[in-house]
């Protein structure tokens, strides 16, 4: 299931430094996406709450592919059943692609932005009702049943992460319950980590034989990505407002 | 001894056509205000000019605008009672009816903007106690509990002993509210535009000022329309009170601003209302400070024209001009600059990040807003016609420390 199909990589671009990847260490990189598969999440039984045992991250390649990044996106539409407006300015969006450039070196890189599941979350501090949350393991979330609406959470996010349901909503799946007048982002697919799967974006990826967001447990030293955000520096996104997010990217 | 007392407040008459159709039309205006609310919650949010960057819009500027005018509104009568200014005494009663229905106006406006307001009773019930939101939930609300109980204080003569401890409490208490309101601003440490204490002050002292402006021009058209006296001695304290407060709000803003210029980086945000954010920096320097703060002080001040009536009333009005001007600048101004994420960086996105985010008021939001105003000034309107809240006369001779002799007094 983790092989890079024909079809898949027919509808990607394979640039130079996809070849590398695939040249370098294809069959590796399948492989450990069993293993990351299988070792990175693992079911949680129900009726065990979330532990803080477990500090869910995601590391992100800023230097990957950047056709890896609409890979992802698409993977988070389908598997949340968002996307799809006409409106630009008021359509969600759970995780965007967003491109920098140094204003004095030129320099550029474009990666995704989604909620960075801060530590210390300033969307859970404003929320008026106690509808955004933070779980034991660090993932962020809004109970859609007691947001009343009021977008505080939005004024107060660093990153822009959440959006706010304008219109009604179609096609929802079974898993993720929308509504129009409330906040949603990025739940680091919550419902997958707990069944023991990768969250959506991240296994689209490896599918294609991507290794541009690497999801794991940064309290387990052992997981690829603890080991991998120990072996090069890595930044969060506006680190200087202590917000401890969860989300890394190397390469910025 | 002549004195104020029971006897000299008098409802008004209320039964001409001018007054009913006054009433009717501030009815017509609120319940447009309900019907734009519904239209919003039943379309969705998408038929407001308000988007996923400018998150809060116009029902926001003006609930925000009648929250902080509400607490102002009852500093009038704490000047009395808590400060000893016996002239403002008579206007005891009349500020507390308008800080009850200022808040009553601001806050139909902010619940009926929520994304699910039929979920109110979620705020009620469930709420995160870090939160400056559900703090405020309870300072308002508490507001209206003290200001009623103040005012009963007042009003009947058996208890005028407590009026100085209640006005005491409810000052208290409105210093609270408007630092919760500024906070709202004050603690989103992600936005450069907000993230300073100096926000909790600057409200102070706008709210002053609002308060003070709403209630002269309250008090000079309804002595005017029912013809009773209003002598020069009160309204020029007024006058010179509203001149105070609008130099303390301009005080607080040139700090404000001052402060982030000298910080490297807020100068973004500085840069863009003050020199180069177009409708907002003209709306700074043309609606808050010339038209909204040295105009109207140069009509207070100016000898040669201070003691017209209509001086008084004009600058008022600027000032409330003034104050709707900086609020919108505060609110949709701090949030068209786009967040620095990449400090150094020039920024783009899908999202809009890095870009300055438009935003352009529709007509249900327009309608809101000015339906919770209708609503603050329906409930005054009924209040003076059922309840004896203002003085008969407010003539010089009515008014001063000498003529005025309560029971709290003797």
């Amino acid at each position: 299931m983790t092989k890079t199909t024909p079809t898949a990589l027919a509808d990607e671009k394979i640039d130079t430094e996809r070849r590398r990847l695939l040249a370098a260490g294809g069959a590796v990189a399948v492989a450990t996406g069993i293993i990351l598969y299988g070792a990175g999440a693992g079911a949680r039984p129900k009726g065990q709450p979330a532990s803080s045992a477990q500090r869910w991250g995601m590391l992100i390649d800023t230097n990957a592919d950047p056709s890896d990044w609409d890979t992802a996106i698409s993977a988070c539409k389908r598997e949340q059943g968002w996307g799809g407006g006409n409106n630009p300015a008021t359509d969600p969006q759970w995780i965007r692609k967003v491109s920098i450039k140094n204003k004095s070196t030129g320099a550029q890189a474009t990666f995704p932005v989604m909620c960075q599941h801060c530590a210390n979350p300033p969307c859970v501090d404003v929320c008026p009702t106690g509808a955004s949350i933070k779980r034991a393991d660090g993932i962020v979330l809004v109970d859609k049943h007691i947001c009343i609406g009021c977008r505080y959470c939005m004024m107060a996010c660093p990153y822009s992460a959440r959006s706010f349901v304008h219109e009604p909503v179609h096609n929802q799946k079974p898993h993720m319950p929308r509504g129009m007048g409330t906040v949603e982002s990025c739940t680091m697919c919550v419902h997958r980590v707990d069944a023991g799967l990768l969250p959506a974006c991240v296994n689209a990826l490896n599918k294609k034989g991507s290794k541009a967001i690497i999801f794991g447990d940064l309290n387990n030293p052992d997981s690829e990505i603890s080991r991998a955000v120990s072996a090069h520096v890595t930044r969060r996104i506006r680190e200087d407002l202590g917000v401890e997010p969860g989300v890394h990217y190397k390469g910025i | 001894m002549a004195g104020i007392d029971i006897n000299t407040y008098k409802e008004v008459d209320g039964n001409g056509t001018d007054y009913l159709s006054l009433i009717g039309w501030l009815g017509v205006f609120a319940a447009a205000g309900v019907g734009a609310a519904f239209y919003m919650e039943t379309q969705g949010h998408v038929v407001t000019g308000m988007s996923n960057q400018i998150v809060w819009g116009v029902p926001h500027v003006f609930a925000v605008f009648l929250i902080i005018a509400a607490s102002g509104a009852l500093n009038v009568a704490s000047m009395s009672s808590v400060f000893g200014k016996n002239i403002y005494k008579p206007l005891g009663r009349l500020s507390a009816i308008m800080a009850l229905s200022l808040l009553a106006g601001g806050l139909m406006v902010l619940v009926l903007d929520l994304g699910r307001p039929d979920r109110i009773d979620v705020a009620m019930l469930e709420q995160n106690f870090k939160s400056i939101f559900a703090w405020n939930i309870y300072l308002y609300s508490g507001f209206f509990v003290v200001v009623i109980v103040y005012l009963w204080m007042m009003m009947e003569r058996r208890f005028n002993k407590y009026s100085k401890i209640a006005g005491t409490f409810a000052f208290i208490w409105r210093i609270s509210l408007t630092t919760g309101t500024g906070s709202i601003f004050g603690f989103l440490m992600a936005r450069p535009g907000y993230d300073a204490a100096i926000m909790a002050p600057l409200f102070i002292a706008m709210s002053f000022a609002l308060g003070l402006a709403i209630k002269i021009l309250f008090i000079t058209s309804t002595y005017r329309v029912t013809e009773r006296a209003l002598g020069d001695k009160l309204l020029f304290q007024m006058r010179n009170l509203l001149g105070i407060f609008i130099a303390a709000a301009l005080y607080f803003t040139v700090v404000q601003h001052l402060t982030n210029l000298y910080a490297a980086e807020h100068m973004g945000v500085e840069r863009f209302i003050l020199l180069d954010g177009g409708i907002y920096t003209m709306a700074f320097w043309l609606g808050q400070i010339v038209l909204g703060s040295l105009v109207p002080m140069v009509l207070l001040f100016h000898p040669a024209i201070n003691r017209s009536c209509q001086s008084i009333n004009a600058a008022s009005m600027l000032v409330i001009l003034g104050g709707l001007v900086q609020v919108y600048i505060i609110i949709v101004g701090g949030q068209a600059y786009p967040l620095e994420m990449f400090p150094g960086f020039e920024v783009s996105s899908t999202f809009f990040d890095g870009s300055v985010h438009s935003y352009t008021p529709s007509l249900p939001e327009i309608v809101l807003g000015l339906g919770g105003v209708a609503t603050a000034l329906l409930i005054m309107a009924l209040a003076v016609k059922f309840l004896p809240i203002l003085p008969l006369s407010l003539s010089d001779a009515a008014v001063g420390p000498a003529n005025i002799t309560t029971k709290e007094d003797e």
